[in-house]
């Protein structure tokens, strides 16, 4: 005890390392004004792609539900209509929804997907105050004709998803609204919100 | 016509309390972000311009808060212990002069010729709050942290006195003036170093601070006296923790720093600019137990006992009989 009382070095030490820390760049990021950029293949929200014809990429065929670990994803698939062809192969997701709370983001959708449909994207801005606002169906993850249709997440231009692209040069502020346009994902969220608060 | 006395002494009353209750929420503010910044945080920054307004925002949460009363409490003492710690950490800044004129008036509410033994009688008053918050609360931890603050009280307070004694034996005078005064040439901490060194760990210690923060103790014993405490009456423990930090910031300036008096020999060192020299030692002081606390860790228990009887109080008694001795033998100049 004497030894580590009387040892001022030590203490010397100890006290300039904290006053020099007050001088240090600090790697907080002001989270709601300004976002971190994830890496493109982060895992967050999915998204139901389309090809560059505006056609749906996914077919129904299960596959993304049977590999998910989690049982979060449900599909009901359907038979295309020939005078509404909603797929280029036979059938077509009917239905599409994932529980995003059972969901663990593991990626295991992606990889059983036989035609790239599904994809994860690095949007990671789900908080809500409802359960039921966590399964997300066909509305909110098909991608809409306006955003990138035909390129992947995280070759569109501006990064992805184009509601976090770009966004984490450090003293930016975002305008989120403007980003969340390209997909619209954001409006529908915010209408929901709005449903619930009126 | 003259002013009565009374009203004087009441209005710079009011000022010096409005004073010390925005410097209160601006030293806790101030704190906050200096801690931030040494662990590489910004510190609160949301409300207000740079987190300015913050306090204000405390002070509306801690007065909404619900104030609970254990049922195992004892209900009068449980109430009374916040307003003892409270009403000690003010009435000592009834007599702390924060700067003179140069005919000598001085800019304090009141100049008491034991201006030195007033403000230990207070502080000393002030941790009966702390003890019996802690036994009046009725529940286990809370005793166990005023159990530690008076072992603590009484194994530093001999200690702290004995190092202001040296200055005391210097001046000849307990009025806090009079020791600013004879620290026009040589200020007392060359001198005193040793003397200066042992307040400065008491005075920690003294304001239950880090690394002594014993009787809160959080990762030990919750919050420890005042873990039982909620809204408002928490705010009056956190007050006064805070005015006392205050106060012994103010009395290093005043036995130690030279008080008012200018650090640079040129610059004049009364009325305004005395108070300026003022405000900034104690300011410096207050920073160093900012730094204190996010550089060093919590002391153990019985090491702080340990340190307080076997270590400081032989050398606060050593410096004393050596000032004595040297007093003594001088000449008077």
């Amino acid at each position: 005890m004497r030894k580590n009382l009387f040892n001022v070095g030590a203490l010397f030490r100890g006290f300039s390392t904290t006053f020099s820390y007050i001088f240090k760049k600090k790697p907080t990021i002001e989270y709601p004004s300004v976002k971190k950029q994830h890496a493109p293949r982060f895992h967050g929200l999915h998204e139901l792609r389309r090809y560059e014809d505006g056609k749906e990429r996914c077919i129904g065929c299960e596959l993304c539900a049977i590999a998910c670990p989690a049982n979060a994803i449900t599909v009901m698939g359907a038979e295309n209509a020939p005078e509404d062809r909603r797929s280029p192969g036979e059938r077509y997701a009917a239905s599409y929804e994932i529980d995003e709370l059972r969901c663990i983001f593991c990626g295991l959708c992606e990889e059983a997907c036989p035609t790239d449909a599904i994809v994860l994207t690095p949007r990671f801005e789900m908080a809500d105050y409802r359960r039921g606002a966590f399964v997300y169906a066909k509305d909110r993850l098909l991608v809409p004709v306006e955003a990138g249709v035909g390129t992947p997440p995280d070759e569109r231009p501006n990064g992805i998803p184009s509601d976090l692209g770009g966004v984490a040069r450090a003293k930016d502020t975002v305008d989120i609204t403007a980003g969340y346009e390209a997909t619209n994902r954001g409006h529908i969220l915010k209408k929901q919100t709005r449903g619930l608060a009126g | 016509m003259t002013v009565p006395i009374w009203l004087i002494v009441l209005i710079k009353a009011i000022v010096v309390l409005a004073v010390v209750i925005t410097t209160f929420a601006y030293s806790m503010l101030f704190e906050r972000k200096v801690m931030g910044w040494m662990q590489l945080r910004p510190g609160p920054n949301r409300v207000g311009p740079w987190g300015l307004l913050q306090p204000a925002a405390d002070a509306v949460k801690m007065i909404f808060k619900e104030d609970l009363t254990p049922d195992t409490a004892d209900p009068l003492i449980y109430r009374l212990a916040p307003f003892i710690s409270l009403l000690c950490a003010m009435g000592a800044f009834a007599i702390i002069p924060f700067s003179a004129n140069a005919d000598g008036t001085l800019w304090a509410v009141g100049n008491v010729n034991a201006g030195i033994l007033f403000v230990f009688a207070l502080t000393s008053i002030g941790v009966y709050g702390i003890s019996l918050a802690g036994w009046a609360s009725g529940s286990k931890f809370p005793l166990l942290g005023s159990v530690r603050s008076t072992a603590q009280m009484i194994s530093y307070e001999l200690s702290m006195s004995m190092s202001v004694i040296g200055v005391l034996i210097l001046t000849g005078s307990t009025a806090l003036a009079d020791i600013v005064n004879a620290q026009q040439r040589v200020w007392f901490i060359i001198p005193q170093i040793i003397g200066f060194v042992i307040y400065v760990i008491t005075a920690v210690a003294e304001t239950n601070r880090a690394p002594f923060d014993l009787v809160e103790a959080e990762t030990e014993l919750v919050g420890g006296f005042h873990t039982e405490y909620s809204g408002l009456r928490f705010g009056l423990f956190f007050i006064a923790e805070y005015l006392n930090m205050i106060t012994v910031s103010c009395l290093a300036t005043l036995l130690f720093l030279g008080g008012w008096n200018s650090p640079i020999p040129w610059l004049p060192s009364t009325g305004l600019m005395g108070l300026v020299w003022f405000l900034i030692k104690a300011g410096l002081f207050l920073f160093f137990y900012i730094w204190l606390r996010s550089t060093l860790p919590r002391f153990r228990y019985d090491r702080l006992m340990d340190f307080g009887w076997k270590v400081l109080f032989p050398v606060a008694t050593l410096n004393l009989v050596i000032t004595a001795v040297v007093v003594a033998l001088m000449p008077h100049a």
